[in-house]
């Protein structure tokens, strides 16, 4: 498989939202290997260009290309064979059980008349336990916990075995030790020779598990680049309008806000 | 606690052959066992006559109207991501109702009212569906809201027409809008509709377990939700269609059937559609064997024993499956 085949790129892509102006003649190619952090401050529309990334909201210009061919001309089914997204909430509205949950990976790779076969299923045992959901197979998801639920999109994800993930917000609703282990897990994913672009709260994680890094300002403006030179305390202290200090840590820089000194309101 | 599909559908059919049979061995001509058993094997006889040319025909449509009903019933909770939605939400009953309604009080013949239920349906589709679609993308709001108008439109029509109508005409309208199967026969149109939908939806089966999940989700597994959308909307309603105009409103069976099922099979829709299907078909045989015999010799609307029967069971299990979770 060529570089080619799995890269995600676009160019000159305007996208907005109600008043916002989430990016104007956005340019971006997140090729295999490259696990891209997605920074900017609330309301900047992350969700939003991870959505128009997917072909789930339209953009004002410009065009998504996923290995080479226009997503916007794609067959959704073709487009669900190489590209997956971790959305922000899934709803469920029956008692499915987790088992068949994370099985609907398979959709896109299955035809009309094809049942799971075991291999199928052996594939979702053991995104299930890669997520530290092992055992959880027969439980009804109408009654997972937060980070539960969390996880087991992901593993759905990981059965969906895509060259390109979006991850919206990956570490939201876990623990510590859950988020440490979904970062290092997607970084794994990525390490295949995958490609992935996470939309991220955290600096920090940014900052140890991402190479690269896409920072929207609220305005349309954006800038892109390798970590280690996108991320200074500057930068950030500017992006998220809040002093940022940079602190040197044996794994890296690592990045914290320095106390603003607001007094409580009277 | 679901059942496998390999036990449940064998049984279903099993369940579906003995209540035709019960059927046709109840009813206000009394006949013993041995009466019944000879009429079967003689259909010239006078008792042979009433099995084989009234109660046979009209279980097997009451088996109809129900599997059409739970059919449709499992498609609109998909389409409208709502548990709760029913196959008359969107007002395909309503206007099928009022063609009949007109119908009756214009001195329509018997024979030509299903013909005029199917009119008004499509007419109803057809005006949801036009205004609804619009230009944009799909939106399953704008679908409910304009569904859920035009069915009290048709609702206000229907008033209309039973405070115009002759006193002695509304005891049949009644029963027609309750739902009633006294006057159904079944047509092949209405077999030829429910066996082409029925393998429709079982190829779709596993695209509406994802549809279940939202529209992101399911454009996200590979589904063109558009398309999809509408598609299930169109199946729905051609076989809400059907059914109201074999046995005008019978309520409930769309409603409760697909909920029973989900608990005895899982969600999974390709147990589930088979499942529901012939579940549908036994729960209106039996029902309308009940009305008809409950109070014979007078005849009650299925509509209301449907009621009766289904929604103390829908309450009952629904307590039960809270309690064990």
């Amino acid at each position: 498989m060529t570089s080619q085949a799995t890269t995600l790129a676009c160019s000159g892509l305007d996208v907005s939202i109600a008043d916002i102006q989430v990016v104007l003649g956005l340019d971006l190619a997140c090729r295999p290997g490259e696990y891209w952090g997605l920074l900017g401050p609330n309301g900047a529309g992350k969700t939003t260009l991870l959505r128009a990334l997917a072909g789930l909201h339209p953009a004002n210009a410009g065009a998504v290309t996923i290995a080479g061919g226009s997503l916007a001309a794609m067959p959704r089914r073709q487009v669900a064979q190489k590209l997956g997204m971790l959305q922000q909430h899934t709803v469920y509205l029956f008692d499915a059980n987790v088992l068949q949950i994370a099985l609907t990976g398979r959709h896109p790779h299955l035809g009309r008349w094809d049942r799971e076969r075991a291999e199928d299923i052996a594939l979702a045992e053991s995104a299930l336990a890669s997520v530290d959901l092992s055992g959880f197979s027969q439980r009804v998801v109408t009654q997972l916990s937060g980070g539960e639920s969390r996880r087991l999109a992901l593993a759905a994800l990981l059965v969906q075995q895509p060259d390109i993930l979006l991850l919206d917000e990956p570490t939201n609703h876990l623990d510590l030790r859950h988020q440490t282990r979904i970062m290092e897990l997607t970084a794994a994913v990525v390490g295949e020779g995958r490609t992935a672009l996470a939309a991220l709260h955290d600096i920090n994680l940014a900052a140890r598990y991402c190479s690269h890094v896409l920072m929207l300002e609220g305005d349309g403006a954006w800038r892109a680049g390798p970590t280690n030179e996108m991320l200074s305390a500057e930068r950030l202290s500017s992006l998220y309008g809040c002093p940022v200090e940079r602190i040197e840590t044996p794994t890296g820089p690592r990045f914290y806000p320095r106390s603003e000194g607001v007094s409580s309101a009277p | 606690m679901a059942l496998p599909a390999r036990l449940l559908i064998p049984a279903l059919l099993v369940i579906s052959l003995a209540s035709l049979l019960l059927s046709s061995a109840t009813g206000s001509v009394s006949m013993s066992l041995p009466e019944w058993f000879a009429a079967l094997q003689d259909p010239a006889s006078s008792h042979g006559e009433v099995i084989w040319r009234l109660r046979i025909p009209r279980a097997i449509a009451a088996w109809m109207v129900g599997a059409l009903l739970a059919l449709a019933g499992c498609l609109m909770q998909v389409l409208l991501r709502n548990p709760l939605a029913d196959p008359y939400i969107l007002g395909v009953s309503g206007g099928a109702a009022f063609a009949t309604l007109l119908g009756i009080t214009l001195g329509v013949t018997a024979a030509f009212l299903p013909a005029l239920a199917l009119v008004g349906a499509l007419l109803s589709i057809l005006i949801v569906f036009g205004l609804a679609r619009g230009e944009g993308p799909w939106s399953g709001t704008r679908l409910l809201l304009t569904g859920v108008v035009t069915a009290s439109g048709w609702a206000a029509l229907i008033s209309l027409v039973l405070a115009l109508s002759p006193d002695n005409s509304l005891r049949g309208m009644l029963f027609w809008l309750l739902g009633d199967l006294s006057f159904a026969t079944p047509g092949v149109a209405s077999a030829l509709a429910l066996v082409v939908v029925y393998l429709v939806v079982s190829l779709l089966a596993r695209s509406l377990n994802i549809l279940a999940m939202g529209e992101s989700t399911a454009r996200l597994l590979g589904e063109e939700t558009d398309r999809l959308l509408w598609l299930v909307y169109l199946l729905a309603s051609v076989l809400t269609a059907t059914a109201v105009s074999m046995a005008g409103t019978v309520g409930f069976v769309g409603l409760i059937v697909p909920h029973l099922c989900r608990m005895l099979s899982g969600p999974d829709h390709r147990t589930l559609i088979p499942v529901a299907t012939l579940f549908g078909g036994c729960f209106l045989v039996i029902s309308d064997t009940l009305a008809r015999t409950l109070m014979a010799p007078r005849q009650l609307p299925v509509g209301v024993v449907t009621a009766i029967i289904g929604v103390p069971l829908f309450l009952l299990l629904l307590n039960r499956a809270r309690l064990r979770s």
